[in-house]
């Protein structure tokens, strides 16, 4: 313990510091989510099960699909797509949206294709890629892969514009080269940016890979939702998207966590308490 | 210290002008008309004028920051080509790169000049400790205070062992104690390391106490130079201020500043 830091430690009892009487996120959340679930569960079980369906039966059918194997064994067939074209996207994507910021060529070259392939109608070139990779893992891979990519870029690309010109020049008052000063000095200053990016890229790689699985060779938890709708099994249909909105929020929570690790000064910078 | 020209600096004929569009229509804005000056080894010249008559310009301009547009600028001798080691620059704001720590915010500037292993950290110490930072050196910037900060950016600056350092307004943001106690440090500092100390600031007192020799400019020119005829070491600031030679040269440097016109 330094000198300084002793000074601004409480002395004693009278001193010590006043903790926040605030409820904790996570129990905020809890909350929340068990209104919406009782709600649900309420006027759920009004409905014709073929329009509609509630979260006891959801849970049931959850089992079953669960005791058979079948929910185990097409969530790792979806994830493994999942992860290589969101995997792809992140190492790719960073990386080319630091280069685009950083250069004015490349940003008038290459920026306006990734402000247009952002907006793309993903779902009309399926076919098209279809031709061109089939019908297998590669074509999933790379749908998930092109939904996700574009975020985390263009995201990346504006943090870098964000980044302040002083330090910038701070880096150059010490004679780095470009591309020390991108490692050392953009790539740290836009992290918090980068991070935005590839949590935006979590939600549009799931839609993507569902996205895939219909119109691919029908796999995985897209199989389950398809298939359970043709038999209007619809309970037995929420099962997939329930279980891929609660991986889409962990996945979230993940890349928080991630960033908490990376860049701890960023969370004492914006004040923002976590948890 | 090897060279005769070592940690000399000279502008001489230098102008700038810059390019703005304003409302669709370029314009081209002097920021700065053929300043002539030299600056001797060891001494610390002050550059104070009013917001846009060009002092920053000339600062970063010599750092190589800037290029000029016309005349020749040198440091030690050679020809100012970009920034170099030979020059340390002390931002207004310190500039730390809040990811680092205090240390490793010096370590950056000596690492980027080459240095590695043991004697890294050890000198990035030794310059912490030189501006009495030894106990902060593990935190990071938002732990710190403004004063703390430029205490930091100054260390890292000196780390290098600069022959020339070079300060924007570098305690134009503190509080008024903490200005005054670092101002004395600074003279401290140059007294132990005798470095070239080129300062910008708006503020007439800081002009006069930390000056060999005050450069008044004015609309991209230079006003007028003014010795300052207090002794070195300074010595207690405080009471430096009460003396007839601080009043006289204060004086001076405010009838430059203000011109003709508000003398009646």
């Amino acid at each position: 313990m330094s000198k300084i830091e002793t000074i601004s430690a409480p002395t004693g009892n009278d001193d010590a510091p006043k903790l926040k009487r605030e409820m904790p996120k996570w129990a905020i959340t809890t909350m929340s989510v068990s209104v919406v679930i009782l709600a649900w569960e309420f006027f759920g079980r009004d409905v014709n099960p073929i329009f509609g369906s509630y979260p006891t039966a959801i849970s049931v059918a959850f089992w079953k699909l669960l005791v058979s194997g079948q929910l185990l064994a097409a969530l790792t067939q979806s994830l493994k797509a999942f992860v290589v074209g969101y995997g792809l996207s992140v190492l790719i994507g960073v990386p080319l949206g630091l280069l685009i910021g950083r250069s004015r060529f490349l940003e008038a070259a290459i920026g306006v294709f990734i402000t247009g392939a952002y907006a793309m109608p993903l779902v009309a070139l399926v076919p098209l890629l279809v031709l061109w990779m089939g019908l297998g893992f590669a074509v999933k891979a790379c749908v998930v892969f092109l939904m996700a990519v574009f975020p985390i870029v263009i995201n990346t690309w504006l943090g870098v514009r964000a980044v302040p010109k002083t330090l910038i020049e701070v880096g150059k008052s010490f004679v780095a080269s470009d591309f020390t000063i991108l490692r050392r000095i953009v790539l740290p200053a836009t992290i918090p940016y980068i991070m935005a990016g590839i949590k935006l890229a979590v939600g549009r790689g799931v839609v993507a890979m569902v996205i895939a699985e219909f119109f691919t060779a029908i796999s995985g938890l897209g199989a389950i939702i398809i298939n359970a709708a043709n038999a209007f099994d619809t309970a037995r249909m929420f099962v997939p998207v329930i279980v891929l909105m609660v991986l889409a929020t962990m996945l979230n929570s993940f890349v928080g966590w991630i960033e908490r690790k990376v860049a701890p000064w960023q969370v004492e910078l914006s004040g923002r308490d976590e948890g | 210290m090897s060279d005769a020209s070592t940690g000399q600096v000279s502008m001489s004929d230098v102008s700038k002008t810059f390019t703005l569009k304003v409302d669709g229509q370029i314009q081209i804005v002097p920021a700065l008309k053929s300043v002539n000056f030299d600056v001797k080894q060891a001494e610390i010249v002050t550059l104070i004028g009013p917001s846009g008559c060009g002092k920053t310009t000339a600062l970063r301009i010599l750092m190589g920051l800037e290029t000029a547009s016309r005349g020749k600028v040198t440091v030690g001798g050679k020809q100012v080509n970009g920034c170099g080691y030979d020059r340390g620059l002390v931002f207004q704001h310190a500039e730390l790169l809040p990811w680092l720590t205090a240390a490793q915010n010096v370590m950056f500037g000596l690492e980027m000049k080459g240095m590695r292993g043991a004697e890294l950290r050890d000198t990035a110490l030794r310059y912490l400790d030189l501006v009495g930072l030894k106990d902060a050196a593990n935190r990071r910037p938002y732990q710190l205070s403004g004063g703390m900060k430029q205490r930091v950016g100054i260390a890292r600056a000196l780390a290098i062992d600069p022959e020339v350092l070079l300060m924007d307004e570098p305690f134009g943001a503190l509080d008024a104690q903490t200005r005054e106690t670092l101002q004395g440090e600074l003279l401290d500092i140059q007294a132990r390391t005798k470095k070239t100390i080129i300062f910008v600031t708006h503020d007439l007192d800081e002009a006069v106490l930390l000056a060999d020799r005050i450069i008044v400019m004015r609309a991209g020119s230079i006003q007028e130079t003014i010795q300052v005829p207090l002794q070195r070491p300074r010595g207690n600031l405080g009471a430096l201020r009460g003396t007839a030679e601080f009043a006289e040269a204060r004086y001076k440097v405010w009838k430059a500043l203000h011109g003709a016109e508000a003398v009646h």
